[in-house]
């Protein structure tokens, strides 16, 4: 089963739930894939032994000039702007390629060889209770946070239980995380910024007709307006976490909530339980 | 005309928060809202909009079924994965990267290139300056190129009327759209939080400010949420050379204004916002200088 958390805005505590519901599980094989490549910080609250760690790079186009006679079918082609190409020069901006290949395909001289471009890491590990980590780290500089998310994706075990901690918002970054999961939990918290940022997270799994619910972290900031719209629009609530200091300070420690509060424990436990039905 | 960018790596440190009252101590400035993704800030300065644009970019790839043949080339030479097969080809929307090169090299001539409406933008009136602001659509790519817009229909306004500061709310990451929001920035505002993510995340976004040649400087949000990780940011910042230019402690009041959907500092005079507002003359002096 796979299940991801994902929240519109990040520091609603999306990444110590994915990490609590790591825990928490009974299964005996699980997984953590931190797909939030640009802020990953699962790896603080799981402290995981590193094993591996895997530079991922694109193909990109380098041109051999020799070959090359300006005919500028490259350039129009690519959708990028990464190909210039004026009188008897040509250019290409390694870093806004995305890949796609149809440079090499197009020339008709052949003149692309094949260079690559570090995009970031994928780490893997394993952490606290044998829980087997992924980690996409994006390159800093680097701009596609996409395929690198992929690489992530790609390490993905095919059977037990598999969390994703997606990165926030609803672009496309998110949408490679999400897609596919069988339940998306959806953090946010009791504020008009946590009620818009979840109605448009709701937005993404509306489009992409997946289940979701809700967990309702600093439950008690007394804003009720989030609950009632999840009720109103059917979008179970799981879980309310009430504002606790103690949690707070842990978390800023790198503890994870059920470490904190040991008796969340069992409450993801049955969250788990109540999903896998 | 100076730009002062405000980045938090990941959010939920108080980055809106704090934007929305450095728009109200600078007189005389342009909001420029670049989180297009999950963008908060209206709610906070509740923009009334002058004009309306719809924000088109880039195509996706959509086969007709009438003169495909299923021969199956594009979806060997796609590299997004975009392509499935069955008796004819079938493109899905939110894999396809709109690189063209299915529609190019179809033998059928079967695949049309459709414009992508990708989201909107809005040029509006606040109570503390005129606000550029957009709103990408689901699932859309091209967060950078709508940031650009942003960025460069605010420079555009703020220069028609002479406006002074241009204050950049920005995306969180450090990706596409972040990179996009550093582009004429003269200054960046890293706002963070005294925890280890907090850390980790400012380290890279002022990686990323090394890497634009950007000038930076931080304020510490809730710095005594926890004192010795504030501590241990204070001295990686002095290791450094990097400015401090504020460290707001932990207020209710904060989470109350954005309840009433106001600038913390209209909404009280507490200690946060006596923290916020002895901030501005230095990010102005640092602009200045
Ligand atoms: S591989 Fe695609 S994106 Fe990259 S330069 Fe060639 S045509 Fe442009
Ligand atoms: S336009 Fe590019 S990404 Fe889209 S389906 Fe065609 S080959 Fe794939």
């Amino acid at each position: 089963m796979k299940i991801a958390v994902a929240s519109g805005k990040g520091g609603t505590g999306k990444t110590t739930i994915a990490v609590s519901l790591a825990l928490a599980a009974s299964t005996a094989k699980v997984q953590l894939l931190d797909c939030d490549v640009e802020a990953p910080n699962c790896h603080i609250f799981l402290k995981p032994v590193v094993d591996e760690e895997e530079v991922v790079s694109l193909d990109v186009p380098a041109v051999i000039e020799q070959k090359c006679t300006y005919c500028k079918k490259c350039k129009e082609l690519c959708q990028f702007n990464a190909i210039a190409v004026f009188g008897k020069t040509i250019m290409v901006f390694k870093e806004m390629c995305h890949s796609c290949g149809g440079c090499f395909l197009v020339c008709p001289e052949e003149a692309f060889s094949r260079d690559s471009r570090e995009i970031g890491t994928v780490v893997t590990g394993k952490g606290k209770g044998s829980i087997k980590f992924v980690q996409g780290r994006l390159r800093v500089g680097e701009a596609l946070a996409t395929p690198l998310i992929k690489a992530v994706r790609s390490r993905a075990l095919e059977d037990g239980l598999v969390i994703l901690d997606a990165p926030p918002g609803t672009s496309c970054p998110v949408i490679n995380t999400v897609r596919g999961a069988d339940y998306t939990l959806l953090v946010t918290e009791p504020t008009p910024f946590g009620l818009h940022d979840l109605k448009l997270a709701a937005g993404v799994l509306w489009k992409l007709e997946q289940p979701f619910g809700v967990i309702l972290n600093r439950s008690d900031l007394g804003y009720g307006e989030v609950e009632k719209w999840c009720n109103k629009n059917n979008v179970p609530v799981h879980l309310k976490i009430p504002f606790d200091r103690k949690v707070a300070e842990g978390y800023a420690k790198g503890q994870p909530l059920v470490e904190i509060v040991p008796n969340y424990r069992d409450r993801f436990a049955f969250l788990l339980k109540e999903l896998s039905k | 005309m100076k730009e002062i960018l405000v980045l938090s790596g990941k959010g939920g440190t108080g980055k809106t928060t704090i934007t929305a009252s450095l728009a109200l101590l600078a007189q005389n400035s342009v909001l420029a809202d670049c989180d297009v993704d999950a963008s908060d800030l209206h709610l906070l300065v509740s923009p009334n909009v002058q004009e309306s644009h719809d924000f088109w970019s880039g195509v996706t790839a959509k086969v007709d079924p009438k003169k495909c043949t299923g021969c199956g080339t594009c979806a060997e030479l796609c590299r997004f994965e975009a392509v499935s097969m069955g008796e004819k080809a079938y493109i899905d929307h939110f894999s396809c990267e709109g690189c063209t090169v299915c529609a190019h090299f179809c033998p059928e001539d079967a695949i049309e290139l459709e414009p992508n409406l990708s989201g909107e933008w809005y040029i509006s009136e606040t109570k503390y300056g005129a606000m550029v602001h957009a709103r990408l659509h689901v699932g859309e790519e091209n967060s950078g190129k709508l940031v650009s817009l942003v960025k460069r229909e605010s420079r555009e306004l703020a220069e028609e009327i002479g406006a002074k500061w241009i204050i950049v709310d920005g995306p969180p990451g450090i990706g596409c759209p972040v990179i996009s929001s550093f582009s004429g920035a003269d200054l960046v505002l890293a706002v963070t939080e005294p925890t280890s993510s907090g850390l980790q995340d400012l380290k890279r976004l002022i990686k990323l400010a090394y890497h634009f040649k950007t000038d930076v400087c931080v304020c510490i949000n809730k710095w005594d949420l926890n004192e010795s990780f504030c501590n241990e940011i204070e001295v990686y910042l002095e290791d450094n050379e990097i400015p401090l230019v504020a460290k707001i402690p932990f207020d209710k009041a904060a989470v109350d204004s954005l309840v009433a959907g106001k600038p913390l500092l209209e909404y009280t005079t507490g200690l946060a916002a006596d923290a916020i507002r002895k901030m501005w003359p230095r990010i102005e002096a640092m602009l200045l200088s």
